[in-house]
């Protein structure tokens, strides 16, 4: 019972993965990060994903203070952010709110304030989307560990 | 014009570009700056010479004009003394007639003279007075005596009518007369008007006098009439002209016929023809009347010449006029003469100026040509650059492609999908080796390839690149082998990445095409190379191995596997030769090490012998282009893309050497080239050998060992490996002369050699019968002597056959070629059991665990600002062993760096607020030279540290552009890992200066 259990969140994971990557809205280093993960560092991924969403929070409050405080925005310090959101988003994967970050650093650029409003309003969805899906994957696996928690004395 | 002139400074520029280019410093010859000024060079030059042709006329036509002039003068002065001289000696004539007449007429009482002797005598005279047409003598007889006279004559006076004269003061009737002129007689002088004129003046004179001339009686030619008075008496002195005209008793008169005589006397001279002669009375200057010649005027009348005459006549004056008959005719010489000249003159200016055109349109197609080839150079620089640039484009997402696949690969797979996983990985493989070579190649080209110069172990080198292909030769049975001269130093500085590419490459081939036989590998020093009739000497000597081996391999040959070779140069004579100058030269090697020290470098010659299918003749003089195979079937049948020799050529070029093959289809292929190594210093040697990861056990030192194998190549390789483990080798032709030896060593000879070991080849062993192996074994074994360790040596082995083996007395082990002195040590190190502790895994060759163990127990220091960048890549770090330590800006990163610290390497973020990775570098990068400075100027032996500050600084950066890279490298970064990381990538970076450098703190 239990370990059918395991396997259908063993299978919830991977539909899950698979739908986030055929979405494009993880890639490839994704699962580079899911490797660093080892009995050293446990909750590896998690730690670094809540740091990421940490981060990205205060980010975009800083991206949509900076639009919204004045007519003329400082173009530059956005930049400079849209720089830190996009390494950070490439490096734990987050492969579709980078390309929006591209996408609003190059308004930024043209210091088209419309564009860049539009851009921020996809961002943040895009945002929601992606910590809603990752806290998704988040809890199946907590319940695996659980599960794998339970099943191990079984094993013994 | 503007914008003329805006072309050629245009033009100019470029061409100053191409000077430059050119880096020779070249002018523009005097014709081609004139270039503009060549047609009026020309224009200016058939104008001077039509000038100066028309004045060579002009001076050759006045020159002829003068010599006519001259002619003329002379010969109408020649005719004007002549007729002068003729005339007077006729006028003289008719003087001396005239004295004759007063001498026998008058002064004879009776005349002495008649009309009868006159015209004798004169007839008779005639030739005298060849002018003359004839003389008459004519008689003073006044008006009073006229009566007496006509009586006395018996006919009356008559007038030139002939007519009875009418009456006047005085008569001149001829009385005597020549014959010729015998119808003047009795005709009266005075009637006539000119003769009259004559006599009157005459008379008065005393002298010959000429009438005008005019038309004569009878011939009506033109004439004159010449009189000469008679006096009676003698005058006196000096007579008045009334004493004169008293005396005067008559006239003699002459008729000069001044035509026919002139004519007549012209006629004897020379060039008649051509002159034109008129003689004029010029005695009224204003109007000359004509004596001889037409007077209508011909001839040519631009040039005349004229002569004075003096007929003797003070009152009448006359001359001579000559002119030439025709005109001057065209000087056709001048003419000539100048045509010509203008021609040639001509000729030769277009002549010059067709040369000169020409050279500027040669030196123009050469700049142009310059040019092109600048441009064309150029656009290959760009080219390869272009694919340099492409294919590192490529190559950055294809890593990604592969690394998703061995991750997929890990995951739970069906067996289809398994397969296709593979494929696609094996698929991508090929392509990133492609695109690798593809760089090289573009690299090589666009000259950005640059070789290493680090101290490095070549027997190490080749001995990794065997052990790549042992599992490819040993699945297709081939004998791969390397040998190295001992002459080759252990260690050489150069490019070893470089080196194992080319080593790698040629063996690739090698295997890929090369189905039985063997591949064998050698390197011996290319200097100082012996005549073949030396080596042709040893291998006599040796006469009685050689020997064995042919009659036990029957139709083989003398190489490492019984194959033929392509290049039996290369075979066992000059393998042999090699051998054994080597050891007569054992003795001599230490001076010889030492003239070696003298030279720098080192030439190797690496050659490369295969027994596989050969290259098609037609093939082989385009083996070293780029994407050329022998034929398009070979890619079908052996895969690869042609392009791999191509690029060992480049490399063996750069290296400084030179790549050459002998070919023989269905023989096999020998490929060698030569490169220049440096030779390492001592002090440096002992340094770098520590590092070196490979150091061979040195348990094996002084250990004897015999090697039974029939093939003294084969023999010579595996001599060759155990030397290098120190080991003193003999070596025996079959298994019998082994175990003899080892018998006689046993019962008499004590000094002779004692084998701690013995390797047999499994092909002596098949041959040999072995029973009286394992017997001979059982003597030594009896005889109470340490029993040698029996290995078998073999290529591939049947489980049967190992079985077999170990019956045999092979129970020791066996080593599985190709042979590298590693793997015999290990195997060895079994064997003897001396061996304690195993070389660290250098067998398995996985990525992580490599990297693991570079990275492991390192201190790395972390520099990002993005926090998440920082945890991810100090996780990827730990992963690997490493301890990290992180560093939020780049001013953290400098105050955790100052000096002394105990980090090993730094992975830093280019794009950092307030302090950016460039500029963090450059400030680490001056700390440490501050740091070495004072540490070199202090105590520099004292603190035990080599090695200067230099913390490997890594960039990390998210785009590994080609100018990002440079300036990584300008600020003093050691390399740069993208980011995020990929272990591949990182691996790549690491592995650059934690395996070549050794740990700087430790």
């Amino acid at each position: 019972m239990l370990g059918l259990a395991a396997d259908r969140l063993r299978a919830d994971t991977n539909r899950l993965l698979a739908f986030l990557f055929h979405q494009g809205i993880l890639d490839e280093q994704f699962l580079q990060l899911q490797q660093l993960e080892d009995e050293s560092s446990p909750n590896f991924v998690s730690e670094v994903v809540n740091i990421y969403f940490h981060e990205s929070e205060k980010l975009l409050r800083n991206l949509r203070s900076l639009l919204m405080d004045r007519e003329l925005s400082d173009y530059n310090k956005m930049g400079i952010h849209l720089n830190q959101f996009m390494g950070s988003s490439s490096s734990i994967g987050a492969k579709r709110i980078r390309n929006v970050c591209v996408a609003f650093r190059a308004a930024s650029e043209q210091n088209n304030r419309a564009g860049c409003l539009r851009a921020l309003e996809l961002l943040e969805h895009e945002y929601c989307f992606l910590k809603n899906k990752l806290h998704e994957l988040f809890q199946i696996q907590q319940q695996r560990v659980l599960a794998a928690g339970v099943r191990y004395p079984m094993q013994n | 014009m503007g914008l003329k002139l805006k072309q050629s400074y245009h033009h100019s520029a470029v061409a100053v570009k191409v000077n430059e280019q050119m880096g020779t410093k070249r002018g523009y010859t005097f014709i081609q700056s004139n270039r503009a000024w060549l047609p009026k060079f020309l224009l200016l030059w058939v104008m001077v010479m039509a000038f100066l042709s028309t004045w060579i006329y002009k001076k050759m036509d006045a020159d002829n004009k003068v010599r006519r002039k001259e002619v003329l003068s002379t010969m109408c002065e020649q005719r004007a003394r002549m007729l002068q001289d003729q005339f007077s000696v006729s006028v003289n004539h008719v003087h001396a007639l005239a004295i004759l007449v007063s001498t026998f007429h008058y002064y004879k009482d009776s005349s002495a003279i008649d009309q009868e002797t006159f015209a004798e005598y004169t007839a008779r005279t005639a030739f005298e007075r060849p002018l003359l047409s004839g003389v008459a003598y004519a008689e003073r007889v006044r008006h009073s005596e006229r009566e007496k006279f006509e009586r006395q004559h018996g006919w009356t006076i008559k007038t030139m009518k002939r007519e009875p004269s009418p009456i006047r003061d005085e008569y001149a009737p001829v009385i005597f007369s020549q014959e010729t002129v015998s119808y003047i007689e009795s005709l009266d002088m005075m009637s006539g008007e000119e003769d009259r004129e004559n006599i009157l003046r005459a008379r008065a004179t005393g002298k010959a006098v000429l009438t005008s001339p005019f038309r004569l009686l009878g011939s009506h030619h033109l004439g004159v009439v010449l009189t000469f008075p008679v006096y009676k008496s003698k005058l006196p002195p000096n007579p008045t002209v009334e004493e004169r005209i008293e005396a005067t008793a008559g006239y003699l008169g002459g008729a000069f016929d001044v035509e026919s005589l002139v004519e007549n006397l012209l006629g004897q001279l020379a060039g008649n023809q051509a002159i034109l002669v008129n003689v004029y009375d010029i005695t009224n200057s204003s109007d000359h009347l004509i004596m001889y010649g037409n007077q209508n005027q011909e001839g040519d009348l631009a040039l005349l010449h004229e002569s004075k005459l003096d007929f003797g006549d003070p009152f009448r004056k006359h001359q001579m006029i000559c002119r030439y008959h025709q005109k001057a005719p065209t000087s056709w010489t001048a003419l000539t003469t100048a045509f010509l000249f203008f021609v040639i003159c001509l000729l030769v200016g277009y002549i010059l100026y067709g040369a000169a055109i020409h050279i500027v349109k040669v030196e123009d197609d050469f700049h142009e040509m310059q040019e092109l080839m600048v441009r064309a150079e150029a656009a290959d620089v760009a080219k390869s650059q272009f694919l340099a640039t492409v294919s590192h484009e490529i190559r950055t997402p294809m890593n990604g492609i592969l690394g998703m696949l061995a991750l997929l690969l890990d995951t739970d797979l069906s067996s289809t999908q398994r397969d296709y996983a593979q494929t696609a990985q094996a698929c991508g493989k090929a392509l990133i080796a492609l695109i690798n070579e593809v760089l090289d190649r573009a690299k090589i080209e666009a000259g950005k390839l640059e070789l290493e110069n680090v101290p490095f172990d070549l027997r190490s080198i080749l001995d990794d690149v065997l052990s790549l292909f042992s599992e490819k030769s040993r699945k297709k049975g081939l004998e791969l082998a390397v040998f190295v001269s001992d002459k080759v130093p252990e260690m050489v500085m150069g490019d070893p990445g470089r080196f194992r590419q080319i080593i790698t490459n040629l063996v690739g081939n090698s295997v890929k095409f090369t189905e039985r036989g063997h591949i064998l590998v050698k390197v011996h020093v290319a200097e100082n190379p012996k005549p073949i009739d030396d080596a042709k000497a040893e291998t006599c000597l040796n006469g009685g191995l050689d020997e064995g081996a042919l009659i036990s391999g029957g139709r083989q040959f003398n190489t490492l596997s019984g194959y033929e070779a392509a290049d039996e140069q290369n075979s066992w004579d000059s393998f042999q030769h090699l051998v054994t100058a080597e050891a007569l030269q054992n003795d001599a090697s230490v001076r010889m090490t030492d003239a070696d020290e003298a030279f720098q470098s080192v030439t190797l010659m690496v050659s490369v012998e295969d027994t596989g299918i050969g290259i098609p003749l037609i093939a082989q003089d385009r083996v070293f282009m780029p994407f050329m195979q022998a034929d398009s079937s070979t890619s079908r049948n052996y895969g690869g893309t042609g392009i791999g020799l191509s690029i060992t050529k480049c490399l063996v070029e750069l290296m400084g050497g030179h790549i050459s093959f002998i070919s023989r289809p269905q023989v096999g292929s020998t490929f060698s080239f030569t490169t220049a190594f440096g030779r390492c210093k001592k002090a440096s040697l002992s340094d770098t050998k520590k590092s070196n990861a490979e150091d061979l056990p040195s348990g094996f030192r002084g250990l004897k060992a015999i090697v039974v194998d029939g093939k003294p190549v084969r023999a010579a390789v595996t001599r060759y490996h155990l030397k290098r483990l120190g080991m003193l080798v003999e070596v025996a032709n079959n298994v019998k002369i082994a175990a003899s030896a080892c018998g006689k060593n046993g019962s008499s000879y004590g000094s002779k050699i004692q084998p701690d070991i013995v390797l047999v080849e499994k092909d002596s062993w098949l041959s040999g019968e072995d029973g009286s192996l394992s017997l001979r074994m059982l003597d030594c074994k009896q005889n109470g002597f340490k029993l040698p360790k029996m290995i078998l040596l073999a290529t591939n082995i049947t489980n049967a056959e190992l079985e077999g083996a170990k019956a045999a007395g092979f129970a020791d082990t066996t080593i599985m070629k190709p042979l590298r002195a590693s793997m015999v040590a290990a195997c060895l190190q079994q064997v003897l059991g001396t061996g304690k502790k195993r070389q660290p895994g250098k067998g398995i060759l996985n990525g992580s665990s490599v990297l693991g163990s570079l990275l492991c127990g390192k201190k790395i220091l972390v520099v990002d600002d993005n926090m998440v960048n920082r945890r991810v890549a100090a996780g990827a770090l730990k992963k690997f062993g490493a301890a990290v330590e992180c560093a939020e800006s780049g001013k953290t990163a400098l105050k955790l760096l100052q000096l002394p610290h105990s980090f090993d390497a730094c992975f830093m973020d280019i794009q950092m607020p307030e302090m950016d990775g460039f500029e963090a570098t450059r400030r680490i990068r001056m700390m440490e030279s501050q740091a070495n400075e004072q540490m070199n100027g202090g105590a520099d032996e004292g603190s035990g540290r080599k090695d200067e500050w230099h913390l490997p600084i890594l960039a990390m950066t998210a785009d590994v552009i080609h100018a990002t890279y440079e300036e990584c490298l300008k600020c003093g970064m050691d390399g740069y890992v993208s980011k995020p990381f990929e272990e591949e990538n990182l691996y790549q970076a690491v592995a650059k200066f934690f395996k070549t450098k050794p740990i700087s703190d430790s």
